[in-house]
């Protein structure tokens, strides 16, 4: 490892999910901005013990389905009855009934789509490389341990402080990790 | 368990009203990860080679058969005059259909917080896309030069341009079908993240960490991403809901819109709809019963699971038996000589044979899972969903090729005979299914991992194998 090596920040190791929800639970109350928690699989109650504000992916796929319906209405009307009218059973040009299935599944498409792509904007995914996933005990984050990481760009960042407040919280091994 | 409960200060569960546990033996989160990527990381057994083999040589079969019929003409199928509609869009129901299992338990079961749908999920979106792909290629197929299929979607071209004409439900089901395959395959990959990241964590050589590092976009698990996560999960359960809904609804109205005497119904879009999760559910036994058992997934799958899809068997067969006797009454309350007519054909006609194989298999049959006996007898669960799909293909075939063979005019009758490039070209759509669905359970986590662990007792932070403490503040 090159001597240069930046620290990422601290990592500690819990067991279970009650443990690192209360652990989670100190580090807010601490005041910490830039942490976060690791888990195998969603902890319910544990946005709450972090701190945390409703996700907004909400917002983009309300954009994104406003879109789509836009988009159908305003399709069919300007292919239907402006540049290809074509006379059909003697039905209207244009009517927003016989224009509604395909509007609605369009506001479901890039609804869909709003809320994955907001989710993975908000996320910052893709991402191939992250400090954590070099860290050799993080690969058991998919698999049954839990991770509570403080990074160093915090601006209470202290490792002595931090090492004292996880110890606290139940965290057997606290490990650096390198940037 | 009662020490547990006493230290939770809680009143213990009667034994009798206690629910089975959604995970057999206590199974710890670690172990949930070993045994489901297990099946993706071992050797490849010898049975997935005896069913991939043959599965591919029927795959390849329906390439040649598309060859031959796009080659030669929709003449090589049976359709003709007056049934212009065959097994090709009978096939194309059917399939598309079973696939609204898949999106019945990944959305409108999450919305309902059944939790049980986790052990199932995965599976079943993944026989839903693979299903969708199959009925895909009827109607492109069907409309005789393949070439311009591009027509039905709105591309500028170069004769105007010519628009599509969205008065007719044709158009619409082009919309449903193509969204409804795009958010199955987004709301399947979505859940398939997490996993990827722990096939990932697992990967013992370069390649396998590469490929499923590059799908798994760098998850971490972090709680502010699953946070982000967890609500558009949610938003697309939401979405997917009406989807589902709206897909068969509007399969139905390429029928009820049109004047042909038994199609011309308004119950047909609940009732569709009833029909495809039927039809589904009836699938999703056929491929869960022999997998769990040979992949040693009891634990997961467990009985309990198997019992409350034989109940949605039950309660949707239930619906379309109410649907087929409601068409009855109607056709006879309407007065409408044709449509009496259409009906009574139907039962004692020429293809008298398909409807009561139809009524047998979607009405009678599925009755006998209101014992509890038969739902736990899984060889008899088994026959019974070969046979809802059974039914439920016949269904298809009473309201088209019945319908279609005598319409208002006795002078336009006919008799309609499948050729057997229809037949085989059938059977094809089995190989390319199973292909696919093979190399699904080779290459993917066949249970969503994560979400089975979050349903663990083990994974609830107030519960004391997730390690709360007698008398904590919580």
């Amino acid at each position: 490892m090159a001597e240069t090596a930046k620290t990422y920040g601290l990592i500690a190791e819990f067991e279970t999910p009650a443990d690192t929800m209360h652990a989670a639970e100190r580090v807010r109350d601490a005041g910490y901005q830039k942490w976060d928690v690791f888990s195998p699989f969603p902890i319910h109650g544990m946005d709450k013990a972090m701190g945390m504000k409703n996700s907004k992916v909400g917002w983009f796929s309300f954009l994104g389905g406003a879109t789509g319906y836009t988009t159908g209405m305003l399709m069919i009307w300007f292919m239907n009855a402006i540049d290809y009218p074509l006379v059909v059973g003697g039905k209207p040009m244009f009517s927003p009934f016989g224009a509604f299935p395909v509007a609605y599944e369009m506001t479901i498409l890039l609804g869909a789509f709003g809320a994955i792509l907001g989710m993975m904007f908000l996320n910052r995914l893709p991402r191939l490389h992250h400090p954590l996933l070099k860290h050799g005990r993080f690969s058991l984050v998919t698999h049954d341990r839990f991770f509570v990481v403080i990074e160093t760009s915090d601006p209470k960042y202290s490792e002595l402080e931090i090492r004292k407040l996880l110890e606290a919280a139940g965290s057997k091994r606290i490990e650096v990790v390198e940037e | 368990m009662a020490q547990i409960a006493s230290n939770l200060k809680i009143h213990p569960v009667p034994v009798e009203l206690e629910r089975p546990a959604l995970i057999q033996n206590q199974r710890n989160v670690g172990w949930i990860s070993d045994r489901v990527a297990e099946i993706v990381e071992g050797k490849t057994p010898t049975w997935w080679w005896c069913a991939f083999v043959p599965s591919f040589l029927a795959m390849t079969m329906l390439l040649a058969m598309m060859t031959y019929q796009i080659s030669t003409g929709v003449g090589v199928w049976g359709n003709n005059h007056p049934v212009a509609w065959g097994w090709d869009i009978i096939n194309f129901v059917w399939w598309i259909g079973i696939g609204h299992a898949g999106t019945l338990i990944s959305a409108i079961l999450f919305l309902l917080r059944q939790r049980w749908r986790t052990a199932v999920n995965r599976a079943a979106e993944a026989m839903t896309i693979f299903a969708v792909m199959c009925a895909g290629i009827y109607p492109a197929m069907h409309v005789g030069r393949v070439w311009f299929d591009w027509w039905l979607f709105p591309f500028p071209n170069a004769n105007g341009p010519i628009w599509p004409q969205f008065r007719s439900p044709l158009m619409w089901d082009v919309f449903a079908v193509s969204t409804y395959f795009t958010v199955s395959v987004l709301f399947w990959y979505v859940g398939l993240v997490p996993d990827l990241a722990v096939l990932r964590d697992r990967a013992k050589t370069k390649v396998r960490k590469f490929i499923y590092g590059f799908f798994a976009l760098g998850w971490t698990g972090a709680n502010r991403h699953w946070s982000n996560y967890e609500k558009a999960y949610l938003i697309l359960a939401g979405l997917s809901t009406p989807l589902v809904l709206s897909v068969h609804s509007i399969v139905s109205l390429d029928f009820a819109v049109s004047q042909v005497p038994g199609w011309h119904t308004t119950i047909f879009p609940p009732y569709f709809v009833a029909g495809a999760v039927f039809s589904g559910f009836g699938m999703v036994l056929t491929l869960l019963i022999p997998l769990r058992k040979i992949l040693k997934l009891e634990d997961l799958i467990t009985m309990r699971h198997i019992e409350l899809i034989c109940k949605v068997t039950l309660a949707t067969g239930s619906i379309v038996g109410y649907a087929y006797g409601m068409e009855v009454f109607i056709a006879w309350y309407s007065g409408n000589p044709y449509e009496r007519f259409a009906f009574l054909n139907r039962a004692v006609g020429p293809y008298w044979w398909g409807y009561w194989t139809m009524i047998i298999c979607n009405v009678v049959i599925p009755q006998l899972f209101w014992f509890k006996k038969i739902r736990n007898n899984l060889f008899i669960v088994f026959i019974m969903s070969i046979f809802v799909n059974i039914g439920m293909w016949f269904e298809r075939f009473v309201i088209i090729v019945i319908s279609l063979h005598r319409e208002f005019l006795p002078g336009n009758w006919g008799y309609y005979r499948p050729t057997i490039v229809d037949i085989l070209t059938y059977i094809g759509t089995f190989g390319l299914f199973f292909t696919f669905f093979l190399l699904f359970l080779r290459f993917l986590p066949m249970i969503a991992i994560s979400e089975v662990k979050g349903v663990a007792v083990q994974a609830d932070p107030h519960h004391p194998l997730g390690g709360a403490k007698a008398g904590g503040h919580h």
